[in-house]
C-alpha cells in the first residue's frame, strides 16, 4: 500500500485521501489501520467539547497558533453534525481557523457526523491514528456543538476541556448531569460577558460537590476572540496531563479507550454477520409465527441464537 | 457509510458579500453534499490547502469583485501544481458572459451566473 509509506512521510494529500476512505468505511480501511498502527502512539489528544455557539472554533484556533510557536506540529478533526434528513452537512468550524490554513505544520480536517451520535464522528478514532501517525505531535478533536449526554469526546481524548459560555441560564443547569460532568479543564469563554462570574462560581460548586479525592479540575476564564486567557489554558492543560501521566491515570485512560473501541469493533462484524443472516424474509417468517402464536419470543429466539452460534463454530 | 461528495465553496479575494455563497451551502447541504465553508476573503493558496487537506471532489469559487479573471485560474493553476487538478472547480458570481469561455479555457469546469436554478448545479455535480 503506497498511500502508508505516504502517510508515515507526513503526505498531506494522502493523510487527506485516507481519512476519507475511514470515513466511507472504505475496504482497505482495516488494512491501512493494521499498517500504520506501529506507529501510533506518540500524539496527544485534546478534546474540545461545549454547547453551540461557545467559541470552540474561535478558541481552537487560539489554542493552534499559542502551540505552533511551542512548535508543536498540530491536526485537527472539527466535527460538525449532519442534517438527518438529506445527510449533507455544512461543516463551518475551519472557518475560524483559516489563518492556518497554509501553515505546513498544521492539518485542519472537518468531519460530518454521518448519523453517529455522541458528539463526535464514527471515523474520528482512527482519523486520529492516522494523524498520529503521520507525526503530527498534538491531536485537537472538537466535537459538535453538544447539548446533554454528547459525551463520547471522552472516549476518544486524553484530556477533555469544556467550554461553557455565561448567559445561557437555566441551560447550564440541565447540563449539570451529562455534559457537564466530563470536563477534566472547565473554561468559561466570553468572560468579557455579563455573568461570567457567576457561572465560575457555579462550575466551581458543582465540582466541590464531587465525590473522592480525584485530581482537582481547573476551573478557567477566557476570551478567545481577544486572545485572553489562553497561554494560561495551555499551562493548565500541561500540567494536567503530567500529573495524570505520574498518577498513570492516563495510561489507564488510554487502556480503557482501546477495550471501548475493540468492543466496538467486535460487536460491529459480529452484527455484520447477524445481519446477513436475517433477512426480511426471514424476519417476516419469524414475524408470521410468533404474530399467529405458534411459538413464544423468547424460547423461539434462544433456540434461533443456538442455531446461529453452532453455525459460526 | 457511502462515499459522500465533499464540496468547498470559498471566496478568493477581496468581496464581502457572501450571500450566494452562504445559499449554495445551504442548498447543496439540502441536496446531500458535505459542504465545507472557509468564509471570506481567502487567498488562492489557503483555497488550494484547504482542499486538500479537506479531500473535497468540487471547488466552487463566488466571487462579485470582477477579480475572477485573475483569481479563478490561479486556485486551478495551483491545484495542479499541487497534483491535486483531479479535484474539479467551478465558479459562480457577477461573471459577464465574455468571460465565461476565458475561464473554461482556463480550467473552470463550469460557471453559474447569478438566477441559475440550484437544479443546474446540482445537475452538474452529478454528471461529473
Amino acid at each position: 500500500m503506497e498511500l502508508v509509506e505516504e502517510i508515515l512521510n507526513g503526505d498531506f494529500r494522502a493523510i487527506a485521501k485516507a481519512i476519507s476512505m475511514i470515513e466511507n468505511d472504505g475496504s482497505e480501511k482495516e488494512e491501512l489501520i493494521d499498517r500504520i498502527y506501529p506507529k501510533c502512539g506518540r500524539a496527544v489528544v485534546w478534546g474540545i467539547t461545549g454547547p453551540p455557539g461557545a467559541g470552540k472554533s474561535t478558541l481552537v484556533d487560539k489554542l493552534i497558533e499559542q502551540e505552533r510557536i511551542n512548535g508543536k506540529k498540530i491536526a485537527v478533526i472539527a466535527v460538525d453534525p449532519s442534517s438527518p434528513f438529506s445527510g449533507g452537512a455544512i461543516l463551518g468550524d475551519r472557518l475560524r481557523m483559516q489563518e492556518h490554513a497554509t501553515d505546513p505544520g498544521v492539518f485542519i480536517r472537518s468531519m460530518a457526523s454521518r448519523g453517529h451520535l455522541g458528539g463526535v464522528a464514527g471515523a474520528t478514532t482512527d482519523a486520529v491514528k492516522v494523524f498520529d501517525a503521520a507525526g503530527f505531535d498534538l491531536i485537537i478533536i472538537e466535537s459538535i456543538g453538544v447539548g446533554q449526554t454528547e459525551i463520547e469526546i471522552i472516549e476518544v481524548s486524553d484530556i477533555v476541556i469544556l467550554v461553557l459560555v455565561p448567559g445561557m441560564g437555566d441551560e447550564i443547569q440541565a447540563l449539570k448531569a451529562g455534559v457537564m460532568e466530563i470536563g477534566d479543564i472547565y473554561v468559561i469563554n466570553k468572560k468579557d460577558h455579563d455573568g461570567a462570574d457567576k457561572l465560575e462560581a457555579e462550575v466551581n460548586y458543582m465540582l466541590s460537590l464531587k465525590e473522592g479525592d480525584q485530581t482537582k479540575n481547573p476551573v478557567l476564564l477566557t476570551s478567545a476572540i481577544h486572545n485572553d486567557g489562553i497561554k494560561n489554558l495551555i499551562s493548565e492543560i500541561q500540567i494536567y496531563l503530567k500529573n495524570i501521566q505520574e498518577s498513570m491515570e492516563l495510561q489507564k485512560k488510554r487502556k480503557t479507550r482501546i477495550k471501548q473501541e475493540i468492543k466496538q469493533i467486535f460487536s460491529g462484524k459480529i452484527m455484520y454477520e447477524i445481519n446477513k443472516k436475517i433477512n426480511t424474509e426471514i424476519m417476516e417468517e419469524w414475524a408470521e409465527a410468533i404474530y399467529n402464536g405458534d411459538i413464544s419470543p423468547y424460547s423461539f429466539i434462544n433456540k434461533k441464537v443456538q442455531t446461529f452460534l453452532k453455525e459460526q463454530k | 457509510m457511502t462515499k459522500k461528495v465533499r464540496v468547498l465553496i470559498a471566496k478568493p479575494g477581496l468581496d464581502g458579500h457572501d450571500r450566494g455563497a452562504k445559499y449554495i451551502a445551504r442548498a447543496l447541504k439540502d441536496a446531500g453534499y458535505e459542504v465545507i465553508y472557509t468564509g471570506l476573503r481567502q487567498t488562492p493558496d489557503s483555497i488550494v490547502a484547504t482542499a486538500i487537506q479537506e479531500d473535497v471532489n468540487f471547488v466552487g469559487l463566488s466571487l462579485l469583485s470582477g477579480a475572477h479573471k485573475e483569481l479563478f485560474p490561479k486556485i486551478v493553476e495551483l491545484l495542479k501544481e499541487n497534483k491535486a487538478d483531479d479535484i474539479i472547480v467551478f465558479g459562480g458570481g457577477v461573471i459577464p458572459d465574455r468571460d465565461i469561455s476565458f475561464l473554461k479555457d482556463n480550467g473552470v469546469k463550469a460557471v453559474f451566473t447569478p438566477g441559475t436554478p440550484i437544479a443546474d448545479v446540482i445537475s452538474f455535480i452529478e454528471a461529473q
